[in-house]
């Protein structure tokens, strides 16, 4: 089996893993208000007005302290990929494609993560849940431009056609493409049903992502 | 503001429900000539000191009849301050509490003194650290830091949030766990799970220092612990499966700078091998062996990863701890010893220079990391007090060494095994079993244990007043196929394609009481699930531990009580954290456990895997197919006591 970073042991930096960070502790005991900051007044809004004013912004000074402790992270939808993009439907119910794609899934160490489609590392990828949806074009986007919570990208590592055939073996470990297009046996070893043999999973595209801890 | 909800989620306690009694083995009487007794009855020769003997009378009659002489080394061991300031409770990493008011008799009446939830909901791993009147707990990614005021029933004071970088969790293999805060001087010190090291102010919850020492782009992530000692703040890297080069680095606790750095792979000057290292063994004498026993350059990505666990000799100045397993898993790929992965340094805490060190496997075959506990004992070795290290390598071999030297006195099998054959004290060396060898292109079936060990990181306790080490561990077997893995940096570099089940039994986890003088098990409890929360021994002759089904126990530490259950209590989630105990500021004792499923075990839940993927998480997935319907995610501190 020849592979395309066979004996390359230098590490390669993946550019985009890192993210924007922010600021440390915050006081509980104390209510803490957001202190004024002084607009610079118009004349006809000095006397009666300015107090009203001070008296509205403190009011929003206390709104701005609310903290949603239990949020819901936000899904992630932006999609690069424009929808309706032709390749779609050419790769996706393509027996050749979504063999390639199996065969670039266990390469490019996507199997390392997401393994036979249960997941580990990263999330699952035969059930109906899809963080940042579940259409090829979202898939494609998802490998070549990366997500935020640790799918690094894969602009420049993987061609655009790779890409697309490994988007096309993911949708088929939910068994959606034709059932004649589907591989009856996996290239991995022993452990995993045929998808063949697989029930098709609904497509849910856009599920609310999965709280991964608490951020707000 | 915030909100803090308490929902004591309570199964109703049920005493001494479902008592067991699991093959008792009772220690040899013929073997015990111990330093106590033999110190009694030589005071007791002397007929004059009437004192001493009614003192002797008591104290050796009930316990040192049977007691093995093993004690915890005394200079990493100080007396009981009814505090808990670091995971292992002291530099010997003996997770005992001598405080003793919850007794065998009245465990039944722990009632809930208060909770706190954590509102994460990811694997916690973390043991509550208790400083004074303040408790600190540290949370999974995204690893913030609470602090409760203990005289005022747990309130939060304050919360550190470090902001890591989200990519993180897609790089931390098992699960975003964080496994706890060291306290020192005024400071807590954590990690982050995109590497940071932070110093924060224990009381104000304001930032001292910060320091980015790993690097996610390259795999590297942070979950351990650090530890603190001799103005130095010790902590190492994870991402064994990510084919990072495995290091340790001292900080200076003061301003956080890089006091050493020493690396588990390549030269020697890297690994700060020099003219004080004397291993034991011939197989691990010559120059940069870390280089040699490599295919070329695989060093670079061959792992040997450290994040587990520390510990110190304050009277040696030595620091022992493991290092993790070589990457890839498909061993074909890295021919050769691969020093120094797998094995277990003795480093001087000043300079790093490393005194001895032990390969527990060499080429290891299975991921079985070397980063379990070694706890600090002097016990009698052919009848003379030595100062040793015990511990319960994952491989499965209980492993007592000289801490002076690396000599192996012991290695005696603490679960089932059938892929090694004993461990040849002459050489060091553990003997393989050929034919479950993985190889390319094929699997290999029933391999014993797994790929997560006899025992993963979760920490044993011991109890000097019994003389026996209490180990939660796995009983586990796997298939293994291995194929060539490609290394992309930043991503997995494991090739090995895995599917997990129970062992022999049916069981899957065990809490055994080893006793390390005779190297044998004394008792043992089966458990349904694996075993993923650390143990804690207390004074009053208790043992507890937490299951993946939420089920917290009290067990009998005795010998004489062959395990039996005392207590127990089912809480909103599993539990794969370290319990710890300690006095409160109305000067009881109390008990407090996180609950929190998740880590490699419990992904299946707190990632929502999904179980038609047998080899899913790297096959765990399969052996933990039920814990979905037995447990849920959750993360709440709970704090029992007895009543007033």
């Amino acid at each position: 089996m020849s592979s395309p970073f066979r004996n390359s042991f230098l590490p390669r930096a993946l550019p985009s893993l890192h993210a924007g960070r922010g600021r440390g502790w915050v006081r509980l005991s104390k209510r803490r208000f957001a202190s004024l900051a002084h607009p610079p007044l118009a004349p006809p809004l000095q006397g009666g007005g300015f107090i009203a004013l001070a008296f509205l912004l403190a009011l929003a000074g206390c709104d701005r302290e609310q903290r949603d402790m239990n949020g819901q992270p936000k899904a992630e939808t932006a999609a690069f990929v424009p929808r309706g993009d032709p390749r779609s439907a050419e790769y996706e119910n393509n027996a050749f494609h979504i063999a390639q794609g199996q065969k670039w899934f266990g390469w490019f160490n996507c199997s390392g993560c997401h393994f036979h489609g249960g997941g580990g590392m990263g999330p699952p990828l035969m059930d109906d849940q899809w963080r940042y949806g579940g259409r090829m074009e979202d898939i494609v986007a998802s490998i070549l431009y990366g997500r935020p919570n640790g799918m690094p990208d894969w602009r420049n590592k993987i061609t655009e056609q790779q890409a697309w055939e490994l988007a096309a073996y993911v949708k088929s470990l939910s068994a959606h493409p034709r059932q004649d297009a589907l591989s009856a046996r996996a290239d991995e070893m022993s452990n995993t049903e045929p998808q063949t043999l697989q029930e098709r999973q609904k497509v849910v595209p856009e599920t609310k992502a999965q709280p991964s801890g608490e951020e707000n | 503001m915030i909100q803090i909800s308490l929902f004591p989620v309570l199964a109703p306690a049920r005493p001494l429900a479902a008592i067991r009694k699991a093959g008792v083995t009772n220690g040899r009487e013929t073997e015990g000539w111990t330093w106590m007794r033999h110190a009694c009855l030589r005071i007791l020769r002397k007929p004059s000191i009437a004192a001493f003997m009614l003192l002797c009378s008591a104290f050796a009659a009930p316990l040192a009849a049977q007691h093995n002489g093993a004690r915890p080394a005394a200079a990493a061991s100080p007396p009981e301050d009814g505090q808990w300031t670091m995971p292992s409770r002291d530099y010997a990493s003996t997770r005992y509490s001598g405080l003793n008011q919850i007794t065998r008799s009245n465990v039944r009446n722990l009632k809930l003194a208060f909770t706190f939830d954590t509102l994460n909901r990811k694997g916690h791993e973390a043991a509550p650290i208790v400083v004074g009147n303040m408790m600190y707990l540290t949370t999974p990614y995204p690893n913030h830091v609470w602090a409760l005021d203990l005289s005022k029933g747990g309130r939060a004071v304050w919360v550190f949030r470090p902001h890591p970088a989200p990519a993180s969790q897609g790089i931390a293999c098992c699960d975003v766990v964080n496994r706890g805060a060291m306290y020192a001087n005024g400071r807590l010190f954590f990690t982050t799970l995109d590497g940071e090291v932070f110093a924060i102010d224990a009381k104000s919850g304001h930032q001292v220092w910060r320091n980015k020492i790993g690097d996610i782009s390259k795999g590297e992530t942070i979950t351990m612990s650090p530890l603190v000692a001799e103005g130095k703040v010790l902590v190492g890297n994870s991402g064994g499966e990510m084919g990072v080069r495995g290091w340790l680095a001292a900080l200076d606790a003061g301003t956080g700078r890089l006091a050493w750095k020493a690396y588990s792979t390549g030269p020697d000057k890297d690994v700060l091998i020099g003219p004080s290292f004397k291993p034991y063994y011939a197989s691990d004498r010559g120059a940069d062996l870390g280089v040699h026993t490599w295919p070329a350059e695989a060093w670079k990505i061959g792992g040997g990863t450290v994040w587990g666990w520390i510990s110190y000799d304050p009277q040696l100045k030595m620091i022992y701890y493991g290092t993790g397993n070589p990457g890839p898993w498909n061993a074909q790929q890295r021919p050769g010893d691969n020093k120094w992965t797998t094995g277990v340094f003795a480093r001087d805490i000043a300079t790093g220079q490393a005194r001895w060190f032990y390969q527990s496997s060499p080429h290891d075959l299975f991921d079985h990391d070397d980063i379990n506990e070694q706890v600090l004992l002097d016990m009698p070795i052919h009848g003379r007090m030595t100062p040793v290290l015990v511990r319960p390598g994952r491989n499965g071999y209980m492993y007592v060494i000289d801490r002076r030297t690396g000599q192996v006195y012991s290695a005696e099998a603490y679960g089932f095994i059938n892929s090694m054959d004993g461990v040849d004290l002459a050489t060091g060396r553990v003997r393989m079993v050929k034919e479950k060898a993985p190889k390319e292109g094929r699997v290999i079936r029933n391999i014993c244990p797994t790929a997560s060990g006899v025992k993963d990181w979760n920490p044993s306790a011991f109890s000097p007043r019994t003389g026996l080490l209490y180990v939660p561990h796995e009983n586990m077997c796997m298939d293994e196929g291995v194929f060539e893995a490609n290394y992309i940096a930043g991503t997995p570099y494991v090739g090995a394609d895995v599917k997990m089940y129970a062992g022999p039994g049916g069981h899957r986890g065990v809490f055994t009481a080893w006793d390390p003088v005779r190297a044998k098990p004394v008792w043992e409890i089966k458990e349904s699930l694996p075993l993923w929360s650390g143990a804690l021994a207390t004074g009053g002759d208790v043992v507890f531990y937490g299951t993946m089904d939420g089920w917290f126990k009290a067990i009998d530490a005795s010998a004489a009580g062959g395990g039996r259950l005392l207590w127990q209590v089912r809480l909103d989630s599993g539990i794969i954290s370290q319990p710890v105990s300690y006095r409160g500021p109305d000067g009881r004792q109390y008990v407090a456990v996180v609950t929190g499923v998740g880590g490699w075990a419990g992904a299946i839940v707190s990632a929502q895997l999904d179980p038609r993927d047998p080899t899913a998480a790297l096959g765990m997935v399969n052996a933990m197919r039920d814990l979905p319907g037995r447990t849920k995610p959750g993360g709440t501190l709970y704090v029992f006591a007895l009543p007033k």
